[in-house]
């Protein structure tokens, strides 16, 4: 159906063209100035011009209007709130600039049209405007940049202060692992050559490393409110990255190489659904699922919010799917779950 | 500087007459050395056809993630069973479209097909030279870019499908052959197109340098250079710096990939067995694409802004404003592109401390973007503007440059960076501030400069403003909520979204950018009918239609070897005395808004550049 709608759509979409072209067509003077622009044409034209700056603040407003609410909820790691500050102000420049400037730009194109025997100013050169107009972004991008490079360092400071809770995360086509180092919080060690798919260690842990033994495999991923989290990340075959767009987190996956990022995650899943926003945001979801579904589409239960992280670099076939859903909860509900996982070494003796 | 405008008018003075030898078929429209025809050949390959393959693979994967699993005729009827069974699109195919739009359209169709036609028609024509420096390599460089298009072409049809990487071609994803099936012939055949690719632009660019340093005619110092030759002499020194690069990236993947290197790969297990590969880095690989890929982008960009520059100042019938800083700011976007190339990679692993440092150069370069950007609006101010399709593609390029250029501030700004990275809002950037405004400066080159590729013939002016006007909303209507879908958080490259039920309410948004993508696409088909249907019009135009003032319209309106038939015009002004009035506010030649370059200073005029 939507096909044929596109097709009747082309269609007299290349009608009207080739109609409009014949009107053209006979409506010219043949003559040697047919092709250029006349005062008709500027007049025409520098009209558009102002039509087309109401259109480019219409969609403007458009968006916002309409696209605000899809955006995503205010973030849940410590370090989200500056991220999304910066983000806002950032954000502001533009638009005072954008709406400034493209102010200008079409509504001169519009007041100065051209008209035979007007006259064109001959205005060359201003140093001082010019000056002007290198030194306002300077300024304005000097702190930007310092503001940035704070928030920077601070975020991309991954240390062992505040005892934090140590969390692998591996990446491979098309699905993700974490690894808790367990008890004594450190991670064993682990090479691809140690992969042993017959006995389960798929990660590729050091069977005869002592911090190994205690280490929780598991395809969820848990977090306690509060506490800081150090992730590590390995990828087995391909570059992945690994995108927890709630927490305003990205890191790549790469092959040979530990990558980390840290942040401390600061609402639960649970208090996360009580947000207004998102749970207009469910509510909306599951109407559009529960739509689908009446219309016998596979796979749309209803939705409940969860956290997630995404794979974010392209990485084959099923790149598109490539997801692990992420559990932020109270210290006690944490403790209470990593009690219930096998730990590495209990999978390997299970094995023999 | 006034003594580097070389006498060449003399140096030339045994070449006339010479030019009229007898011509074959096969000199004169395939194997010729004439940049006029070269510049033609680069066009028709590089622009329309490559164009127009580039395009329609983005309209059908825009089509499918608008409509996800949805079947459609045009797909089974153009990927066949295996690549679209029952109409719907695989997801292997569909990144391949992705990866070969992306080539297609930044390489061979907005550098070759770009700089390839305007460097080569305008660098002698502007500059007062007979032919480039040397006609023969000029022909070699335009062969060898149609053998890798043709290259190209044909990795759309092996077995196992084209490259599908991603146009970054990142490894190990694009050196192992059992991670995806594009990896494998597919992708041997794009990096063999793409080291041919280097090799004609290599040819190409220091052709042009020579050309612009050495064949200028008396007169034509530096500082009298049209804005045009300048952007296209500096894209050429950047191309020639950071080319190479990406060649040795190339060669090095080869070498991974068929002789068992190990320059990108490290610990790699995959399909249920270790590879060999050990302690390469695909870190290395990602700076040694981005040294090329983002001066790249500016190879992109600066020929359509000095195509602008040129454009917008004719058309307003004023001088453009800040020549002087025009140049500066061209020359600190060369040097500040080079340093700017780790601003792709902030979350690849690298040490954060060098991503504070490419923020740092990275939002530095927007200071001399900003400069020009100010600049053309102030060329506007109390102009004359003659409102021609070709303007108008210059206002909408100043427009799209300052709305993509703007996020780039926010993409340029590692923190900031960290959850928009890869996500639609990254593909939304740079679609507006390289793709949607190059394209803007080459169609402003085509409108314009029409008249000097096709003997006078003039494109039809209503035909053109159709283009434009659909062009400039629907450019719009695509890339500006694009930014939401990405600050929803949405990667690029996802075959479909309906795995993340958050996604579930942003398929609207999708819709309306594929049809808004779909008309654009239709939009274009004007264009083309109007550039077949002028080339065989029976109008000629004035020889001079825009009143220009720069030496190409000076030449023959019929195509000579040699472009002029007397001696080689000698030039006394720069390129912008538009509307320039004496004591008296007369115009310098009087009822003529316009001092070509040709024409000597006045008595007791006022001269603000030499």
């Amino acid at each position: 159906m939507t096909t044929l709608l596109i097709f009747i759509v082309l269609v007299l979409v290349f009608i009207a063209i080739w109609q409009m072209t014949k009107i053209f067509e006979l409506s010219q003077l043949k003559s040697e100035q047919a092709q250029i622009a006349n005062d008709t044409d500027n007049k025409n034209n520098g009209y558009m011009l102002f039509a087309f700056m109401v259109f480019t603040y219409l969609i403007t407003i458009f968006s916002f209007w309409k696209y605000t609410k899809i955006l995503l909820p205010e973030a849940s790691s410590a370090h989200g709130a500056d991220y999304d500050n910066l983000m806002f102000w950032s954000f502001l420049i533009i638009f005072i600039v954008q709406f400034i400037t493209q102010f200008l730009l079409h509504y001169f194109g519009y007041k100065y049209r051209g008209k035979e025997g007007n006259k064109a100013l001959y205005y060359a050169d201003n140093d001082r405007l010019e000056f002007i107009w290198t030194i306002i972004p300077v300024i304005v991008l000097a702190g930007l940049i310092l503001w940035g490079l704070y928030a920077w360092t601070n975020i991309m400071d991954v240390n062992d202060e505040d005892d934090p809770l140590i969390v692998e995360l591996y990446a491979q086509q098309f699905n993700w692992t974490a690894r808790y180092g367990g008890t004594d919080n450190v991670l064993g060690g682990a090479n691809v050559r140690m992969i042993d798919i017959d006995k389960a260690n798929v990660l590729g842990l050091d069977e005869a490393d002592s911090y190994s033994s205690d280490d929780v495999i598991v395809k969820e991923l848990h977090l306690p409110v509060g506490r800081k989290v150090n992730f590590f990340f390995r990828s087995q075959d391909v570059l992945h990255s690994a995108y927890m767009p709630h927490f305003r987190a990205q890191m790549n996956c790469v092959p040979g190489m530990i990558t980390e990022f840290s942040f401390t995650p600061i609402t639960t899943t649970a208090d996360i659904r009580k947000n207004p926003d998102v749970i207009d945001k469910v509510n909306r979801t599951n109407k559009i699922r529960a739509e689908k579904a009446a219309a016998g589409l596979e796979n749309q239960e209803p939705w409940e919010y969860d956290y997630i992280l995404l794979c974010n670099k392209i990485c084959g076939k099923s790149h598109y799917n490539m997801q692990m859903k992420i559990i932020v909860e109270t210290q006690e509900e944490y403790d209470a779950w990593i009690k219930t996982q096998q730990t590495f070494g209990q999978t390997m003796a299970s094995m023999e | 500087m006034s003594a580097t405008g070389h006498d060449n008018g003399d140096d030339h003075g045994h070449d006339e007459g010479h030019h009229h030898h007898k011509e074959t078929f096969v000199t004169k429209y395939i194997f010729s050395q004439d940049h006029k025809m070269i510049a033609k050949q680069y066009l028709i390959t590089g622009v329309l056809i490559m164009g127009f393959i580039g395009i329609a693979m983005s309209l059908m994967f825009r089509m499918q993630i608008a409509w996800p699993a949805e079947s459609f005729m045009i797909f089974e009827a153009l990927l066949g069973d295996k690549w679209a069974p029952e109409g719907v699109m695989d997801a292997d195919i569909y990144l391949a479209l992705v990866t070969m739009h992306g080539t297609i359209m930044v390489f061979f169709v907005l550098t070759a097909g770009l700089s390839g036609t305007f460097s080569n028609l305008l660098i002698p024509l502007q500059i007062g030279a007979r032919d480039m420096a040397s006609g023969f390599l000029n022909m070699v460089s335009f062969w060898l870019f149609f053998l890798s298009c043709v290259i190209m072409v044909m990795s759309l049809f092996v077995e196992a499908g084209p490259a599908a990487a991603g146009w970054t071609i990142y490894p190990p994803l694009s050196a192992l052959p059992m991670a995806q099936p594009g990896s494998g012939m597919g992708m041997t055949l794009w990096l063999v197109s793409m080291a041919i690719f280097i090799a004609s632009s290599l040819l190409g660019s220091l052709n042009y340098i020579v050309t612009v340093i050495n064949l200028r005619t008396k007169g034509m110092s530096m500082t009298r250079l049209p804005l045009t030759i300048w952007a296209f002499f500096v894209t050429a020194v950047i191309g020639v710096i950071s080319f190479p690069v990406l060649l040795s990236a190339a060669l090095l993947l080869i070498m991974d990939r068929s002789f068992g290197t190990s320059f990108f790969l490290s610990d790699i297990f995959i399909q249920g067995e270790v590879l060999h590969y050990q302690g390469g880095s695909p870190v290395l690989y990602e700076h040694l694409f981005w040294f090329l890929g983002h001066p790249e982008v500016y190879i992109v960009l600066l020929p359509a802004l000095g195509i602008t520059s040129e454009v917008m100042s004719t058309n307003a019938r004023k001088p453009i404003f800040g020549y002087r800083a025009m140049i500066a700011s061209i020359l600190a976007i060369a040097f500040l592109s080079t340093i700017v190339w780790g601003h792709h990679m902030f979350i690849s692993g690298m040490n954060p401390f060098l991503g504070s440092v490419f923020t740092f150069t990275t939002l530095l370069i927007a200071i001399p973007s900003a400069v020009k950007a100010f600049n053309y609006i102030t060329t506007l101010w109390k102009g004359n503007l003659q409102l021609n399709p070709a303007m108008l593609f210059s206002i909408g390029l100043v427009s799209t440059f300052i709305t993509g250029g703007l996020t780039g501030i926010i993409l340029g700004d590692s923190t900031l960076d960290i959850n928009v990275h890869d996500t639609y809002f990254v593909v939304a950037h740079f679609h507006l501030v390289m793709g949607i405004s190059a394209l803007y400066g080459l169609f402003a080159g085509v409108y314009h400069w029409f008249p000097k590729m096709f003997e006078g013939r003039l494109m039809n002016k209503n035909l053109g403003y159709v283009h434009f006007w659909i062009t400039a909303v629907c450019a719009y209507g695509v890339f500006f909520p694009m930014h939401f879908v990405g600050m929803a958080g949405v990667p690029r490259r996802y075959y479909e979204n309906t795995a993340f039920p958050m996604f579930d309410e942003l398929t609207d948004v999708q819709v309306l950018m594929t049809v808004f993508a779909l008309i654009a696409g239709a939009a274009q088909l004007v264009f083309v009918y109007n550039f077949v249907s002028s080339i065989f019009s029976k109008h000629i135009g004035p020889k001079n239609p825009w009143k220009s003032n720069t030496l190409e319209w000076t030449a023959e309106v019929k195509h000579i070897h040699g472009n002029w038939d007397g001696p080689i015009p000698e030039v006394h002004r720069w390129a912008y005395d538009y509307s320039k009035v004496d004591e008296n506010d007369e115009y310098i030649i009087p009822g003529q808004d316009f001092v070509p370059q040709t024409v000597p200073m006045k008595d007791g005029e006022e001269q603000l550049h030499h």
